[in-house]
C-alpha cells in the first residue's frame, strides 16, 4: 500500500483549497481529515526510537528509503491527526522524488503559501522543521 | 494606585475580579477565532494573567521614578529602594517569614532552586549524601539536583506515589534516612494538582537532620504557605504565577541558612568589601542579589501580592475548590476521558487528562479554535508522564478569575474536538 493514498491531489491544488477556505478552523479540519484518511498507518515495528523525529510535542516517526528507481520513498506516522495531516503535505512534496528534487524543493515557501506559518505554534513549527531536516539529511546523503 | 473591584469587594465576587483583568474581557480579533469570542484562559498554572493594578504599577514605576536600585541617594533612587523594600515586606508577610532579610529576589522558581542547589548543595553535599525529591516533581526541581548530586558524588532519591497519585507517606522511612541531607518537594504538583503534606515532610526531614526546600510555584498563588508554622527551611516561587510580572521570583531561606550558604553569583551589590585578592559578602538578602535585579517587576510583584491578599485567600480557595469539583463532574461526562491525580479534596485547581484514542496536541489545537486555551505536552514532568505511561496530556489549570461557565465552554470545546477527531 502506498504511504500516501492522496495520489490525486497536488500541492498547488491543496494551496488553492486552503485559499478558498480562508478560515483556520476549516483548514485545520482539512488537515485532520487528510491525517485520518490519507496517510497509511505505519507498521508498528517501524515506530522505533531511531525512527522517531525529535523536537515534536507529539510522537512522530519517519522512515526514508531509496528505491531501485533512485527515488526517495517516505513513510511517516504520528499519534496526532493534525500532525498526520502535516505529514501528508511533507509526503506530497517529497515522497517519490529524487534526492536532488528534494534538495531543490523550497518547502518553507509551500508552508507559507498554505498559511501554516501564521497558524502553527512555534513549538509545532520546530517539530515541522525537524521532520523536514530529516528528509533533507537523507536526500543529501543519497545524492552524494 | 487605582482602586480595584477586588479591593473594594467585601466578599468574593468573580465577576468583579474578572473586570480587573483586561485580557479576559477583550474579544479575540485574530482571524482564526469566531469574531467576538472571549478567551477562556485555562493555563494559569503555567502563567497567570495580570490585573490592571499590576499593569499600571509597572508603567507607574517607569513613568514616574525609575532608577537603579540600592545605588542612588537622589529622589528616584531612594523612591525605588523604598518601593522595593515595601514589596519585600509584602512577600515576607505572604510567606509568614520572620524578617525581610529572608526574602531574596530571584528571576523565578527555577533560579531559586538552582541557587540553593549551587549555593547550599555545592557547599554542604558530600559523597554518599542523599537528596530526596518525589515522583511528581517539575523538571526545575529535578535537573538542578541531578547536576549538583553528580558533581558532589551525592545520590538523588525519589519518593514514590500511591495508586491515587499522592506521595506515599507510608514509604517515607525507606527513603528518608540519616543519609538524607535535603528534602526538596513541590507543595502542589503542576500536573496532578496533588497538594502535599509539607508540614509533615518538614517535621520528618528535621527528625533525620535534613533540610527541606518547598517548590511553591503552584502553592503561592493559592496562599497555602506559612513558613514558620510549617517549619520550612527554604522555599521558592515565581511572581508570574501569582498575577505578577514575569522575570521576578523569590527564594525564602531561614536567615541562618542564607548566612551559611555561599553566594551563587558574584557582582555588584552582593559584597560588603572587595579587595584585589578577595571579597567579603554582604548580608542576606543582598548576598544573593548580584547585579541589577528586575526592578520594575519586583515592585509590581508587591502590588500583585497586595491584590491577591485583598481578594482574600479563603474566598479564593473556596471559589477554586468549587470550580475544580465542577470541572471533575463535567469532564467525567466525556467518554474515554481520564483525569490524572487524586480526588478534588486532595488537589489544587488543576485537571490534567487524556482522552482515549485522541492526541493531546490535536485537542489543544481544536480547543484553541474555540477560544479555550489549555496546555498540552509533558508539562515539564517527563518522569511523571513516564510513570503514568503516557507521552502527553492536556492540562486545564484554573485561577481565581475562572468561572463555572468557562468549565462549560471547556467541555463544549472538547465535545466539538471529538466530533472532528473520532
Amino acid at each position: 500500500m502506498p504511504a500516501l493514498t492522496l495520489e490525486s491531489m497536488t500541492i498547488d491544488e491543496l494551496i488553492e483549497e486552503f485559499d478558498d477556505l480562508g478560515d483556520w478552523a476549516d483548514q485545520c479540519e482539512v488537515l485532520i481529515d487528510m491525517g485520518r484518511d490519507d496517510l497509511t498507518p505505519m507498521e508498528p515495528s517501524l515506530k522505533s526510537e531511531s525512527n522517531r523525529v525529535h523536537g515534536c510535542q507529539s510522537n512522530v516517526w519517519m522512515v526514508a528509503l531509496l528505491n531501485e528507481a533512485g527515488r526517495v520513498e517516505l513513510t511517516a506516522d504520528s499519534d496526532a491527526m493534525i500532525v498526520r495531516g502535516l505529514l501528508c503535505i511533507i509526503l506530497m512534496a517529497f515522497s517519490n522524488r529524487t534526492p536532488q528534487e528534494i534538495l531543490d524543493t523550497d518547502i518553507t515557501s509551500i508552508f507559507d503559501r498554505l498559511g501554516l506559518d501564521r497558524h502553527l505554534s512555534a513549538a509545532r513549527k520546530n517539530g515541522l522543521v525537524g521532520m523536514v531536516k530529516r528528509v533533507r539529511a537523507f536526500a543529501a546523503e543519497a545524492a552524494c | 494606585m487605582p482602586a480595584t473591584a477586588a479591593m473594594n469587594a467585601p466578599s468574593f465576587d468573580v465577576e468583579a475580579i474578572r473586570r480587573d483583568f483586561p485580557i479576559l474581557n477583550r474579544p479575540l480579533e485574530t482571524g482564526r477565532h469566531r469574531k467576538g469570542t472571549l478567551p477562556v484562559f485555562l493555563d494559569s498554572g503555567a502563567s497567570a494573567q495580570k490585573p490592571q493594578c499590576v499593569i499600571d504599577r509597572e508603567r507607574e514605576v517607569q513613568e514616574q521614578y525609575y532608577a537603579n536600585a540600592y545605588r542612588g541617594v537622589y529622589y528616584f533612587g531612594a523612591r525605588i529602594d523604598e518601593e522595593l523594600e515595601r514589596s519585600r515586606q509584602g512577600v515576607q508577610q505572604l510567606l509568614g517569614a520572620r524578617s525581610v532579610s529572608e526574602i531574596v529576589f530571584t528571576s523565578g522558581t527555577t533560579m531559586s532552586i538552582n541557587l540553593v542547589a549551587r549555593a547550599w548543595g555545592g557547599k554542604f553535599l558530600q559523597p554518599g549524601d542523599e537528596v530526596l525529591i518525589t515522583d511528581m516533581e517539575h523538571h526545575a526541581n529535578i535537573v538542578p539536583w541531578q547536576i549538583i548530586c553528580r558533581e558532589r558524588g551525592a545520590t538523588l532519591k525519589w519518593l514514590p506515589l500511591t495508586d491515587d497519585l499522592r506521595l506515599d507517606m507510608n514509604r517515607l522511612d525507606e527513603f528518608l534516612t540519616d543519609r538524607t541531607k535535603l528534602v526538596s518537594v513541590t507543595g502542589m504538583s503542576n500536573m496532578l494538582g496533588t497538594i502535599n503534606p509539607v508540614d509533615e515532610l518538614a517535621r520528618r526531614a528535621h527528625e533525620v537532620g535534613a533540610r527541606i526546600l518547598v517548590d511553591a510555584a503552584q502553592t503561592a498563588p493559592h496562599g497555602l504557605i506559612d513558613v514558620q508554622s510549617s517549619e520550612i527551611d527554604l522555599l521558592a516561587f515565581s511572581g508570574h504565577k501569582l498575577f505578577g510580572p514575569s522575570g521576578i521570583g523569590v527564594l525564602y531561606g531561614r536567615e541562618e541558612l542564607l548566612r551559611e550558604m555561599d553566594p551563587f553569583l558574584g557582582g555588584g551589590h552582593m559584597i560588603s568589601r572587595v579587595y584585589k585578592d578577595r571579597s567579603e559578602w554582604a548580608d542576606p538578602p543582598a548576598k544573593f542579589e548580584a547585579g541589577t535585579i528586575p526592578i520594575v517587576q519586583a515592585i509590581a510583584l508587591g502590588t500583585a501580592v497586595e491584590y491577591v491578599q485583598n481578594i482574600g485567600f479563603e474566598g479564593l480557595r473556596a471559589h477554586e475548590a468549587g470550580l475544580l469539583q465542577y470541572a471533575h463532574q463535567q469532564l467525567a461526562t466525556i467518554d474515554g476521558l481520564q483525569i490524572y491525580g487524586p480526588s478534588p479534596e486532595h488537589k489544587g485547581a488543576i485537571c490534567s487528562f487524556t482522552i482515549d484514542g485522541v492526541s493531546a496536541e490535536d485537542l489543544a489545537n481544536l480547543l484553541d479554535i474555540r477560544g479555550v486555551f489549555v496546555r498540552h505536552g509533558h508539562h515539564c514532568t517527563m518522569p511523571l508522564h513516564d510513570l503514568l505511561g503516557i507521552s502527553a496530556s492536556v492540562r486545564a489549570s484554573f485561577a481565581v478569575y475562572n468561572t463555572h461557565a468557562e468549565v462549560d465552554r471547556l467541555v463544549d470545546a472538547l465535545n466539538f474536538a471529538l466530533t472532528k477527531l473520532r
